[in-house]
């Protein structure tokens, strides 16, 4: 039975709270794909993909790179908890990249009138960000052929 | 062709559905079947079929039309009744489809409206400083740079561990404050730093169903954990989504 009922005024004026545009779209979509009442309509979607689309927003909304880590284990894998360890794997080879020419340097008794190791470690400024090798010519080609077209 | 999304089950409202507009731009309906009131609307076939909704799910932008569309209509369906917010993409082929479904599972509803009833959802998100203490002191120089180098990686290690260590007992504690003055409580993985464009590391997602009775107490118990110097967003009220789940006692 479809309602039509009396007209009742003020139905056009929203709960207060209700500020659906600022609602933060990860907010709403951990409720609306996570939550709510399972049943099984008559037209099938798939709970895996819908589980699976969880998994693709997370990595288009929420984090590229570490969604897989976000997956299996947060806290044990999110490496930005320290931003400073961000590139914590690449610091790691260039360090003992330096501290395997230190201590060979250092064997040849080439290092008695050197500068302290150390020192030169730690005052090693912050890597800048470098551009990924990973980086996919392909998109840059079609953005900038779309901003071409719009400069048309 | 046409067919009926069904956005929520309520108790009670029979003669006012939401205004909307629905996922479809439709204007939602009201499917009634005994106490319980069902928030339908009517969509296009071709825009919600398998091959459609299976299309739709590929596509963010589409995605979140849909998401806020479905959260809309419930959180304006939830104002007044007790409601049990259904998730998305729940399609039937006709009415009487959504009425056979509800007659069928009239007993689970009525249990779920019940446990929701005169309580919203309320999202907390905290936030503090995760980030690891500057080292307090240089290792002991043992003369060999590769020892000290792996004395300071394990400083490092050890300061971060520590840091996770804080951030976590700090999340629980405070769970467990807010759980203690709320009728439910659930925890949500917390969303990443990138999201919420903070500098600080979110430790605690969580959501609470509390008692309309309970607000001004759970909003004090807030206040008292912000206090303490965490970072506190609170969302809401929510319709009771995360708390809204059939074949549970």
């Amino acid at each position: 039975m479809t309602t039509g009922g009396l007209p009742v005024p003020g139905r056009t004026a929203r709960p207060p709270e209700h500020r659906q545009e600022s609602t933060n779209l990860a907010d709403i979509l951990e409720r609306v794909l996570d939550k709510g009442i399972v049943i099984a309509g008559d037209i099938r979607v798939n709970l895996l993909d819908i589980e699976l689309l969880t998994i693709k927003i997370r990595l288009l909304v929420a984090s590229v790179d570490k969604a897989r880590e976000m997956g299996i284990d947060w806290w044990e894998h999110d490496p930005s908890l320290s931003s400073g360890q961000r590139d914590l794997n690449e610091e790691n080879r260039r360090l003992r990249q330096r501290i395997g020419d230190l201590e060979a340097a250092r064997t040849r008794g080439e290092l008695e009138n050197g500068s302290a190791p150390d020192a030169e470690a730690e005052s090693r400024p912050e890597a800048q960000p470098e551009s990924r090798p990973e980086a996919q010519p392909e998109p840059v080609r079609r953005r900038s052929a779309r901003a071409r077209e719009e400069r048309e | 062709m046409s067919l009926v999304w069904l956005y929520a089950v309520r108790h009670g409202g029979a003669d006012r559905p939401p205004a909307g507009p629905g996922v479809d731009g439709e204007r939602p309906r009201l499917v009634v079947e005994g106490p319980l009131v069902a928030v339908v609307g009517t969509v296009r076939e071709e825009e919600f079929d398998e091959a459609a909704l299976a299309r739709a799910m590929e596509d963010l932008d589409r995605i979140e039309r849909l998401a806020r569309a479905h959260h809309a209509v419930i959180v304006e369906a939830a104002a007044e009744e007790p409601t049990a917010p259904l998730r998305l993409a729940t399609v039937y082929r006709d009415d009487e489809a959504v009425a056979r479904m509800l007659r069928e599972r009239a007993a689970e509803f009525a249990q779920v409206l019940e446990r929701v009833r005169d309580r919203q959802e309320w999202g907390v998100k905290v936030y503090v400083d995760a980030k690891p203490e500057a080292p307090a002191e240089e290792p002991a120089s043992s003369g060999k740079p590769g020892t000290a180098y792996l004395l300071r990686r394990r400083a490092d290690r050890d300061r971060g561990a520590q840091a996770r260590e804080r951030a976590r007992a700090v999340a629980d504690r405070i769970d467990e404050t807010l759980a203690g003055v709320a009728a439910a409580a659930h925890r949500m993985r917390p969303q990443d730093a990138r999201l919420s464009g903070r500098a600080q590391e979110m430790v605690l997602n969580a959501t609470y169903l509390v008692d309309a009775e309970a607000e001004e107490g759970f909003r004090a118990a807030l206040a008292a954990v912000e206090a303490d110097g965490a970072t506190v967003e609170l969302t809401g009220p929510w319709p009771p989504f995360s708390f809204a789940t059939l074949g549970e006692s």
